[in-house]
């Protein structure tokens, strides 16, 4: 089954989340530099506020209560008093908000005449203080998309959150290095069309971004939410799209999952099901699945675990029935309980399987007074969590008469979503009384006007023209994560700027293809690179094979891998002999061929020295050789 | 519109709101020259500047539009009233302990008023209990608003009614403990006047504040009260005490004698700390853990409560620099103070050029005193010759009393002893240390 967007009416909003590339963080003078170890660490407890108790879902509540405890590491120079809570912030980074008023010139936003500082509460301790600080700088605006005008909603200047480095069930983890980075937040209206055009979107939006040269590079540095919803659904949004080729398929997975559970429900409503009756009955199955041979059975039970079946009036081969591939009830079911650290839920579409036997299910549906029509659901876990999750299910099977729930969602790396928590209600903002409202005066933004970035089309001109690249190897560089250290070396060394360039877009994509790290190649190690070849430390050759070196992990420094591929350069004298020694050893195929053996002369010689020695260089003293021998 | 109806607003802000008769909680729409903007007219803070008006927009921003730039408002719909969060019914169990919460100001227990974004504090026992659900496991609070001070306004004056409402909970017998929450900036001062106008304390008064306003998740008022009120509940010994966080982590607090114990960070949630001596306990997931302590504590019903909860306010603490001009001696001494804590260098000395002065002030009758700047360590004046002539000249060394405890501690003695200058130098509530740990 194909979806045509246009038909299902597919909205998407992006709202973009670009870290600054500020000398220090929003509110303090900490670097924004990523932390390469933590020094210290405290733990804090983060509670609701009392109005917060009755605004949130149950669901979040037990959250809080589930992992109250967080873990905080710290490291020098990366953090202080400010972030750890211990201090109140301090006034907003200048050049952060200077970057916030340029972006919203170029977006022809308006300005807000006095921008406010607001907590927005974060319950889930990526923020010491329980909130994130935000401030709305403009709003209103517009960006041209290959000659549509997409509407901008807002402008927002935040600071990052801390960054998640580990989940122990109870305790979760984090480094305070990235919190209070600046971020802007740039919300889009939302745009109809096909998933590629809607990419269009966040990409010249991106790009725009990155021409002001004021914004972060690299991974993690720009992350998308996508909020997309289709006809008769509800706005789903998904967060921590990191990729832009992520996020063609991540629509299209929306798009097709949305559909999917529209068409359920519309099949639900055929069938006239009540679902108010869904969780009517619900008891404890424990004893019948204790016979079960089952493994999963027998980890929750030797865990002093339980087991709760709900009956699920009229779902009968509902909560099983795929709409389209991998899309059911079921699935949403076992994410939804992941969200309770339980992976114990069966229902009767998939029964008998996993160890339970068909008797084992007809004495649960027999247990439940269910009948053909109904289907049930097992949830199995501690007694509190089972408790809470089961009351989630039946919240998400009433819900799927109406479709498409309103949730947050996050992005997995390959392309789908899964269930992250409930939409927060009303957005829950208060002024951040630490730190007074600041005047954005008419003088302060005319004083920026002339830092508005020139697009994203003139910027590459301009590189292609400067560096004599053609216009492709240009925008890629501008695209990528190296223009920076592109221009660098262009500077500093005499190595032609098209091969660097092409060098650092097409050879490290392809090693980043093959699943290679390309964390570890760092600014200075690829200035390393490129001053050694400068100095002709290296061949051309190496350039590569040192990068893939790198990236397998197979060396530490440039030195290392350049022994471990045996890419030194080799001094003429030596390669002077060694080519000798081959034309020597086939000396049976240039009396043969003449002139003509030097493609395999060649051949050989390269299997010898690629990487030690420069091709072109090979080749002609080989072609001499010949031309002495064979004359 | 009325001073308390202004939200805040004045000059022409506040002429342009009352001539369109909107007030703070309207929804409005405002219409600039840029175009129009909707949201809830908010207050201003009384020191933000007059010439915008602040609204809260449907995203929950909030914004504020120069006064000049609006062409109109409109009232779209008049202020709703927020509807009270229903507090949870807390069903008193009997066998829990009693303690008795008097709250003197800073919000130990608040909640936020989203329409508005104002702070307002939430001190009924089911407000308590909503907002510290875990309270109700450990005792019975019954909770009494006495003051709503910042505490750096707080006076002698006031330590009298709080000594006297503490001494009135602790004769009604029914109570384990009492519980005074306060704001920190002069807790410790408030701690020292309990100590020495509430003596033989038969229970422990605990006093309890929060460096973070309990408005935000992560505040640390809610575990400090929590804690307190389980060092209140359980401790086997009386006093009164100070209970913070013992370190930047929501774990353990820290039980300060109440004459021992000085702020010593602006923000940090441990800013409070015991001077010259350990804390006298921690207490962590509901245990009381005693800690070694060279300072003797009362035991719990050991003794009867004598209050004496005067306090003469006419006592200067003066703080020696180099530079110091020996005529602010002379116009304290002018000015009708009858004691002068000087706060010296080192063990306890001031320069030369202070001795005429000093001694004119001896000479006509007022107690001058000697703590360190240190803040940690014992004056002794008999090791160099600036001290021996000091004490020549009729100071009176106060050992290793903590500055803020000894000028407490004076105005106590004045009003409450004709022989001040004996009390001073007594140890009556582990204002002075026998020995300091190492």
């Amino acid at each position: 089954m194909t979806i045509d967007p246009a038909s299902l009416e597919l909205k998407v909003g992006f709202e973009i989340h670009q870290q600054l590339a500020t000398r220090s963080k929003l509110f303090c003078s900490c670097s924004c530099e990523e932390a390469q170890k933590y020094d210290r660490s405290f733990v804090r407890k983060l509670r609701p506020t009392q109005s917060e108790l009755g605004a949130y879902d149950p669901a979040a509540m037990f959250e809080f209560s589930k992992m109250r405890t967080v873990e905080y590491h710290t490291a020098f120079g990366s953090s202080c008093l400010v972030e750890a809570d211990e201090e109140p912030p301090h006034d907003v980074s200048k050049e952060a908000l200077e970057t916030a008023l340029i972006f919203s010139l170029a977006l022809h936003s308006k300005v807000m005449d006095e921008v406010h500082i607001m907590r927005k509460l974060v319950i889930d301790g990526s923020n010491t203080t329980g909130f994130q600080r935000t401030m709305l700088v403009a709003s209103g605006g517009y960006l041209d998309v290959a000659g549509k005008r997409v509407g901008v909603q807002s402008i927002c200047l935040e600071e990052d959150a801390a960054k998640l480095i580990g989940d122990d069930k109870g305790i979760r983890k984090f480094g305070l290095d990235r919190l209070g980075v600046p971020l802007v937040e740039i919300a889009l209206e939302p745009v109809t069309g096909k998933p590629d055009e809607i990419m269009q979107v966040a990409l010249t939006l991106g790009r725009l971004l990155r021409a002001s040269k004021r914004v972060a590079r690299g991974l993690g540095s720009i992350r998308q939410d996508v909020n997309v919803s289709v006809q008769n659904g509800a706005v789903v949004e998904v967060k921590g799209v990191q990729q832009l080729d992520q996020l063609v398929k991540i629509i299209e997975h929306e798009m097709q999952r949305q559909h999917g559970l529209i068409v359920i429900a519309e099949k639900l409503k055929e069938r006239k099901v009540d679902v108010s009756k869904v969780g009517e009955r619900i008891e404890d199955v424990t004893d019948i699945l204790g016979k079960a041979q089952s493994k999963i059975v027998k980890k929750i039970l030797d865990g002093g675990g339980l087991f709760r079946a709900i009956r699920v009036p009229g779902f009968a081969a509902m909560i099983g029935f795929e709409p389209y591939p991998d899309i059911r009830i079921g699935k949403e079911l076992g994410k939804l309980v992941r969200f309770y650290d339980l992976d114990g839920v069966f229902h009767s579409d998939e029964l008998p399987n996993y160890g339970i036997t068909q008797q084992q299910v007809a004495a649960v549906m027999s247990r439940l007074q269910a009948s053909g029509n109904d289907a049930f659901v097992i949830v199995g876990g501690p007694e509190d969590k089972a408790k809470f999750a089961s009351d989630a299910i039946v919240r998400r099977l009433q819900a799927a008469i109406n479709g498409v729930p309103a949730e947050t969602r996050a992005a997995t790396p390959d392309g789908k979503t899964v269930f992250l928590r409930p939409r927060p209600g009303p957005a829950r903002m208060y002024p951040e009384t630490d730190i007074p409202t600041i005047p954005a005066t008419d003088s302060m933004r005319k004083a920026l006007a002339d830092k508005v970035p020139r697009s994203w089309d003139e910027i590459v001109d301009s590189l292609a023209k400067k560096y004599n690249l053609n216009k492709k190897l240009a925008s890629q560089i501008f695209d990528s994560d190296y223009l920076g250290v592109f221009e660098e070396i262009a500077g500093m060394t005499k190595v032609r700027p098209t091969f660097v360039a092409s060098k650092l877009t097409e050879d490290i994509t392809s090693l980043q293809r093959q699943g290679l790290d390309v964390s570890v190649l760092t600014d200075g190690i690829i200035k390393d690179i490129f001053a050694k070849l400068d100095a002709g430390a290296i061949a051309k050759e190496s350039v590569n094979i040192i990068f893939e070196k790198m990236m397998k992990n197979e060396a530490k420094t440039v030195d290392e891998a350049i022994k471990a591929a045996g890419a030194s350069s080799i001094g003429d004298e030596e390669l002077d002999k060694g080519l000798d020694r081959i034309i020597d050893d086939n000396m049976a195929v240039v009396k043969e061929k003449g002139m003509s053996a030097l493609s395999t002369l060649m051949g050989r010689a390269m299997a010898e020295y690629r990487g030690k020695s420069d091709g072109q260089k090979i080749n002609a003293m080989i072609k001499d050789k010949l031309q002495k021998l064979v004359k | 519109m009325a001073k308390q109806d202004s939200g805040g607003y004045r000059g022409a802000a506040l002429r342009l709101l009352a001539k369109q008769g909107v007030s703070v909680g309207d929804s409005v729409r405002i219409a600039t020259e840029d175009g129009e903007m909707s949201g809830v007219l908010m207050p201003r803070y009384e020191s933000a500047s007059e010439d915008y008006i602040s609204i809260k927009l449907k995203s929950g921003y909030n914004t504020g539009i120069l006064v000049g730039r609006i062409k109109s408002i409109t009232k779209l719909q008049k202020s709703e009233r927020a509807k009270a969060a229903k507090a949870s019914e807390i069903t008193e169990s009997e066998g829990r302990p009693k303690i008795a919460l008097i709250s003197t100001g800073g919000t130990i227990a608040s909640k936020i008023d989203y329409r508005t974004g104002g702070v307002h504090a939430a001190l009924s026992a089911s407000e308590l209990y909503s907002s510290v659900p875990e309270l109700a496991n450990h005792a019975s609070i019954d909770p009494e608003v006495l003051l709503s001070e910042y505490s750096e306004n707080l006076k002698p004056e006031h330590w009298t009614m709080i000594a006297d409402k503490v001494a009135e909970k602790v004769k009604n017998g029914k109570y384990r403990g009492v519980i005074v929450s306060h704001g920190t900036d002069t807790m410790h001062y408030t701690a020292a006047a309990l100590s020495f106008a509430l003596q033989g304390l038969p229970i422990p008064v605990v006093l309890v504040g929060a460096q973070r306003s309990s408005d935000r998740p992560s505040s640390d008022a809610a575990l400090n009260l929590l804690w307190a009120t389980v060092f209140a509940a359980k401790s086997k010994y009386a006093g009164v005490f100070v209970a913070m966080h013992a370190d930047a982590s929501d774990d353990a607090i820290a039980c300060h004698v109440g004459t021992r114990v000085r702020k010593n960070h602006t923000s940090r949630r441990d800013a409070f700390e015991s001077i010259d001596a350990t804390p006298v306990a921690l207490v962590r997931n509901n245990v009381v853990e005693m800690q070694k302590s060279e300072i003797k504590l009362a035991k719990r019903s050991e003794n009867n409560l004598v209050a004496k909860t005067k306090f003469d306010d006419r006592v200067a603490l003066l703080k020696y620099y180099p530079g110091f001009d020996p005529r602010l001696i002379d116009h304290t001494a002018k000015a009708g103070y009858r004691a002068i804590i000087l706060e010296g260098t080192g063990l306890g000395h001031v320069s030369k050029e202070c001795f005429p002065a000093l001694k004119k002030a001896v000479d006509a009758g007022i107690m001058v005193f000697m703590t360190s700047q240190c803040i940690w360590g014992r004056v002794r004046m008999t090791v160099y010759d600036t001290g021996r002539d000091l004490l020549d000249i009729g100071l009176i060394p106060l050992s290793d009393m903590i500055s803020e405890t000894a000028t407490v501690k004076a105005m106590w003695a004045l009003a409450n002893s004709d022989d001040a200058k004996k009390v001073m130098q007594e140890n009556l509530a582990n204002e002075i240390s026998a020995s300091i740990p190492l």
